[in-house]
């Protein structure tokens, strides 16, 4: 074990992939010589050399266009979309082509790509380097979408992603990279040693695509979420006297509604939380699930904390990013009723 | 302020500039602007040359056959006269399949159905000279790159019925081929996305030490796109394998070219890359092919991309869905001063003493009735309309490698419906 940050653990799991597999490549903007701007490729370069950390133009629907032949031919390209908020321009190839190779070819192609993209907000971004987009690809059929909330679970789902056969988009909170956030700016910020999902393996392992995590157990409401928000929502539920059971999906798709459906069916009740704005959130999607696997467990309506409807703020970050305060409130909604 | 004067036509009541269209249906066609060089006035750089001393061939035309239907100046290819033969039998074969194909979505037989006519020579030429292990990413329009490389006809005809021995299981239109095993990508509709695929194939050929190479075609109409630029970039940067060929048959549905050629040539786009550009006439077998054969041979030798504009004329309309006739001039395409590819290379073979009109009507005869019986055994296997198709439930594979749980559970609940 080693202490890691979540952007070493994402290195050492893309150096354990190319030290395994010389068809594993990493690449994108700024992602060779210089490491990236996050680091997440540092010294990846040097170990294994420019035409395997390969840095490439400025233009992601190319670098997605490329990505897809080389996966077709055989490489694993981990590509590295600087910010989640650029990846619009790669749409097409994401949701037309990389997406839907396999099926439409009949099984005949397919190409394993790796989409790894920061995301999320908390780091004064404003609207251009806040932005979640998630739920854009849990909307198209053929894509696995995953979104690790710490150093262990990224390394191995990271690792996990690469040796899939299928195409992975992997959004990383990059306000959680240095280490766990809990929502409250004005308190000096934790690094991930202190942290017990900072305790990372050096050697390969991998995390299944697809299984969520109970992150605590509890029996009068589920809090369900993903990314920066399982620690907003982890301060939330410490400071209140609910006992509350938090679960982290880690993966959006496929997702893992079993653990999610007995956790509800206990407590009969439900607050989703996430990031990203409301509408068509991809907590409409979990709600629905809830609401048709758990009706009749139900003790009081399904409630979501999210992003407001408004594109991602700069000097009102706060009164956005969705707070300690909001899941406490929404939870004790989901309380007053028996 | 100037008042428009009423007898303007009011295309021209403003200082936007709208390009215009070879012609409309109310305008006669005419190309005589056009500058049709004769085949010795090219010159054949040697492979490794650098694309900077070659920029006049992107403004030029390639030829190989000049008006007499014999074969001149310096591009003349090495062929056999079997490979000639067979270039001109897998065109007309082509031109059989198309032919029929086209009646039986008239008839209700088929959903869709796109021509090649008039463009064979691009397909066929290029599918020959490049290798079988060679990857192809085509458009919509070079069905006849599968001919190329010896596809069973009656296959080809199961996926456009996508019936029960369609290869690509029902999921995709009539012509959307794909076939891994003739190392042919899967077709794509979103148009252009191949472009930059094919590049990053070849990058991965490269990157693994291999000397496969990849060709991929765009129609003029989608050099507009984004994709082509990023693949002339990538293509460009990397020093990639590939051959990125515009077929430039003048029209994109009713658009004409004139709206993505900025009044030059596709071929020049090469410049501001340092790629080689070639423009070559795309209804010349014997140029088509040596162009590519140059361009493969330089991507081998790891001299990197060549831009290649087939300059042709699509001579039906653009699918099945659309009538030229309400966009272009009537038989605009007989005007078309670079004729037709199969008739061009059947006369230059009768002048070579290799063939007869008597040996082309048989053949012609022959491979119609070859068609005849492709269909009727296609058709055994089943059709859109009627069925046999795949079974429903392989609608919910292949989406994943493994089919998650949600998907085993739709798959479950239509076949209860």
């Amino acid at each position: 074990m080693a202490k890691m940050n979540m952007i070493q653990a994402l290195n050492s799991a893309m150096d354990s992939c190319m030290a395994n597999d010389p068809d594993v490549l990493v690449m994108g903007e700024d992602v060779g010589f210089f490491g990236g701007v996050f680091r997440c490729t540092d010294g990846l370069y040097e170990k294994y050399g420019a035409h395997r950390a390969l840095d490439m133009p400025i233009a992601e629907g190319g670098i997605m266009g490329v990505a897809i032949g080389m996966g077709v031919n055989g490489l694993r390209p981990v590509v590295e979309i600087q910010f989640s908020d650029y990846i619009y321009p790669a749409i097409d190839q994401i949701v037309s082509e990389l997406a839907r190779l396999r099926h439409r070819s009949g099984g005949e192609y397919f190409a394993p790509v790796v989409i790894r993209t920061p995301c999320g907000g908390g780091i004064r971004g404003g609207q251009t380097h806040s932005q979640s987009p998630e739920a854009l690809f849990t909307h198209s059929c053929g894509l696995k979408t995953v979104m690790p909330s710490n150093p262990y679970d990224a390394k191995g789902l990271l690792t996990a992603a690469i040796e899939s056969n299928d195409p992975v988009i992997f959004f990383e909170p990059k306000r959680i990279y240095n280490g766990p956030f809990d929502g409250d700016h004005e308190q000096a910020a934790t690094p991930w040693s202190s942290h017990p999902k900072g305790d990372v393996p050096e050697e390969h392992y991998t995390i299944e695509i697809g299984k969520a995590a109970v992150i605590n157990e509890g029996c009068d409401v589920t809090v369900i979420t993903y990314g920066n928000m399982v620690h907003v929502a982890q301060a939330a539920i410490n400071k209140s006297h609910i006992n509350a059971e938090l679960i982290d999906i880690r993966t959006l798709v496929p997702l893992d509604i079993d653990t999610i459906q007995a956790s509800v069916a206990k407590t009969g009740r439900c607050v989703i939380v996430h990031e990203a704005t409301l509408t068509s959130g991809f907590g409409a999607e979990i709600l629905s699930q809830v609401q048709e696997q758990c009706f009749w467990e139900l003790k009081a309506p399904i409630e979501r904390v999210t992003g407001w409807d408004t594109p991602y703020p700069h000097a009102f970050e706060w009164e956005y990013f969705p707070s300690q305060k909001r899941i406490n409130d929404a939870m004790l909604r989901t309380m007053e009723s028996n | 302020m100037q008042q428009p004067n009423d007898a303007t036509p009011a295309s021209y009541r403003s200082k936007l500039f709208i390009p215009q269209a070879s012609s409309r249906p109310d305008s006669t066609p005419d190309f005589s602007h056009l500058d049709i060089p004769h085949p010795t006035d090219s010159f054949k750089p040697d492979v490794l040359t650098p694309a900077l001393e070659m920029q006049s061939l992107a403004y030029g035309l390639v030829r190989v056959l000049n008006d007499n239907h014999e074969s001149c100046g310096p591009w003349q290819p090495q062929l056999t006269n079997e490979q000639l033969i067979q270039g001109l039998t897998k065109m007309m074969t082509v031109r059989a399949y198309d032919d029929r194909m086209f009646k039986m979505q008239r008839q209700g037989k088929l959903s869709f159905y796109v021509k090649s006519s008039g463009e064979e020579a691009v397909s066929i030429a290029q599918g020959m000279a490049l290798q079988d292990s060679d990857m192809l990413f085509p458009s919509y329009r070079q069905q006849g790159l599968l001919f190329a490389r010896n596809h069973d006809i009656e296959a080809m005809m199961c996926q456009c019925l996508s019936n029960a021995k369609d290869n690509i299981k029902g999921r995709q239109m009539p012509i959307f081929y794909s076939s891994k095993q003739h190392n042919f990508f899967s077709i794509s509709g979103n148009l252009a996305t191949q472009y930059s695929q094919a590049v990053g194939w070849a990058m991965a050929s490269a990157y693994k030490g291999e000397d496969h190479i990849a060709a991929a075609w765009v129609g003029d109409g989608t050099t507009a796109a984004a994709d082509v630029y990023h693949a002339l970039v990538f293509g460009s940067t990397y020093k990639a394998p590939v051959i990125l060929n515009v077929v430039n048959n003048q029209w994109a549905i009713s658009t004409p070219q004139s709206f993505a050629s900025a009044g030059t040539t596709f071929a020049a786009r090469s410049i501001g890359f340092s790629l080689p550009g070639i423009r070559v006439d795309g209804n010349d077998f014997l140029a088509v092919y040596a162009v590519t054969q140059w361009a493969a041979e330089r991507a081998r030798q790891g001299a990197g991309a060549t831009l290649i504009e087939l300059y042709t004329y699509r001579k039906e309309g653009h699918s099945t869905s659309d009538n030229p006739d309400a966009y272009r001039g009537k038989n605009e395409g007989d005007h078309w001063p670079l004729g037709d590819p199969i008739e061009r290379l059947k006369l230059h073979l009768i002048k070579q003493g290799l063939w007869s009109e008597q040996q082309h009507d048989e053949l012609f005869n022959q491979i119609t009735q070859q068609m005849t019986e492709c269909w009727k055994r296609a058709l055994s296997h089943g059709s859109l309309d009627n069925g046999p198709h795949w079974p429903v439930s392989s609608m919910f594979e292949d989406v994943f490698e493994q089919q998650p749980k949600h998907l085993a559970k739709q798959s479950q609940l239509i076949s209860q419906s």
